[in-house]
Order: structure tokens, then C-alpha cells, then sequence
């Protein structure tokens, strides 16, 4: 018999770097783009201003990483929290399948809109 | 016979006695919501994604697109749900940086660094991210 092994530590790196990335940058980041703007606060961003910055290497890089992780970590809490929350013990697996596969297709769709 | 749905599950295994528990178990007591209310923060999180890739796809769409987005933002239902979203994304920084300290052991020179450093530690990296991405959308 092979030795099993889990995915689970690989799977629980992605969660934990994506909360840690995410803390730290998506506050600013959504109040900065849509929160400050829309209230009139702050001076709508204009395309011309926006494009360079957008196009930069690494500005695209941070912004892939930080779209990748954010969608694995909400994957992984949110699996948990069907799984204890609403207590579908025995959807486990498809639940995993849906909610890694969701956060995969939509890395997929992110890495043809940053690189592409 | 197919393979076994859950990979746990062994046949002529006496089942496990387990309490039925209502649905809603964690309305129950405020410190169960709480955790709920903190997990389920992962859904802001996730869309904050999506909708930071609409908008790079309509910033390179170019300049009529970026202005349909823009207006989009700030029509009354989307301000109102940024909003919200961003009290639920600074609940995930605040309980994330908060449980920083229990699962990271920075060792120093022999010693644990106590559980105070490295909470300022990450809250000095969220200020310093925070101002820089300030600086670098302000001076765009």
C-alpha cells in the first residue's frame, strides 16, 4: 500500500499566507479604490493615471499573488465553515471539490486578465 | 461497488454515536457567531479578488470601459456594499494579526520572543503596507 499523504498542509499554507497578504494589504487597498472615491473623499482615479501603473511588472505580480491567495484562502475557511457550520460531514468531498475548484478556475481566469 | 465515499469510512465499522445538532447551533451564543461572523470574512475576501481583476480587465479594455466601471462604483448599492466590505475585510485583519502570535514562534537568541513583539511587529507591517499602498495609488 502507498503511504497516504495529505494534502492538508499544503492546502492550510495557501489559506494561512492568503489571510496573512490579505490582512495586510486588502483594507487600504478597498477602501483606497472603491470606498474613498465613491463617498467623495478622494478623487476618482482616472484612466490615464491608472493604466501605467496597472501595466508594471511587479504592480501586476503583487496583484496576481494577491488575487491567487485571496481565493485559496476563502476556499479552505469557507470549506470549514460548511463543513462545521452548517455540519455537511458527509459532503466532504465534494464540497473541497467545489470550493478548490472554484478558487483554481478563477486563478485560471486571472492569470489570462493580468497576463494576457 | 465503487470506492467509498469517505476515505474515513471502514466497513462492519460500528458507526460513532454523534449528537444531532440544529443548523443554526451557532446562534446560540455570541462567541459561536462571532467565529462564524469571523470565517465567513473569507467571502469579502474572495470577492475583493474578483473584483480587483473586473477591474484590471476593464483598465485594459481601455479608457470607456475603466469609465463604465467608475460610475458602476459609485452608484448608491455598491457604495453601500464597499462599505460593508470593508468593515468585514478590517475584521479579518484585526482577528487574523490577533492570532498571529499563537501560530508563529519567532525564536531569538535562544528565547521566544513574547506574543507582544510579534503582534506590533505585524501591525507595524500592516501601517507600513498600508501607507505605502496609499502613497503608490495617490501619487498615481
Amino acid at each position: 500500500m502507498k503511504p497516504h499523504r495529505s494534502r492538508e498542509p499544503g492546502l492550510w499554507l495557501l489559506f494561512s499566507a492568503g489571510g496573512t497578504l490579505t490582512a495586510l494589504l486588502l483594507p487600504m487597498l478597498v477602501f483606497v479604490l472603491w470606498v474613498a472615491p465613491s463617498l467623495g473623499w478622494m478623487e476618482p482615479l482616472t484612466h490615464a493615471a491608472v493604466a501605467p501603473l496597472a501595466r508594471h511588472v511587479l504592480v501586476r505580480l503583487l496583484l496576481f499573488v494577491l488575487v491567487t491567495l485571496s481565493l485559496y484562502h476563502w476556499a479552505h475557511r469557507f470549506r470549514y465553515t460548511l463543513y462545521d457550520g452548517l455540519q455537511l460531514y458527509h459532503l466532504n468531498r465534494l464540497i473541497a471539490v467545489l470550493t478548490y475548484g472554484t478558487a483554481t478556475a478563477l486563478t485560471a481566469v486571472g492569470a489570462f486578465i493580468v497576463w494576457g | 461497488m465503487g470506492a467509498p465515499v469517505n476515505p474515513a469510512y471502514r466497513r462492519y465499522h460500528p458507526k460513532w454515536h454523534r449528537d444531532r445538532m440544529p443548523i443554526f447551533w451557532w446562534l446560540r451564543q455570541l462567541s459561536y457567531a462571532r467565529f462564524i461572523a469571523r470565517e465567513l470574512t473569507s467571502v469579502v475576501v474572495a470577492y475583493a479578488a474578483v473584483l480587483l481583476l473586473v477591474e484590471l480587465r476593464a483598465i485594459s479594455l481601455g479608457p470607456e470601459a475603466f469609465d463604465r466601471f467608475t460610475a458602476w462604483l459609485r452608484s448608491p448599492i455598491p457604495t453601500v456594499l464597499h462599505v460593508f466590505a470593508l468593515a468585514a475585510l478590517i475584521w479579518h485583519a484585526l482577528t487574523w494579526l490577533h492570532l498571529a502570535p499563537r501560530a508563529l514562534v519567532v525564536r531569538l537568541g535562544g528565547r521566544r520572543l513574547p506574543d507582544a513583539a510579534v503582534l506590533l511587529g505585524h501591525y507595524a507591517a500592516w501601517i507600513a503596507a498600508s501607507a505605502l499602498l496609499l502613497w503608490a495609488v495617490l501619487s498615481a
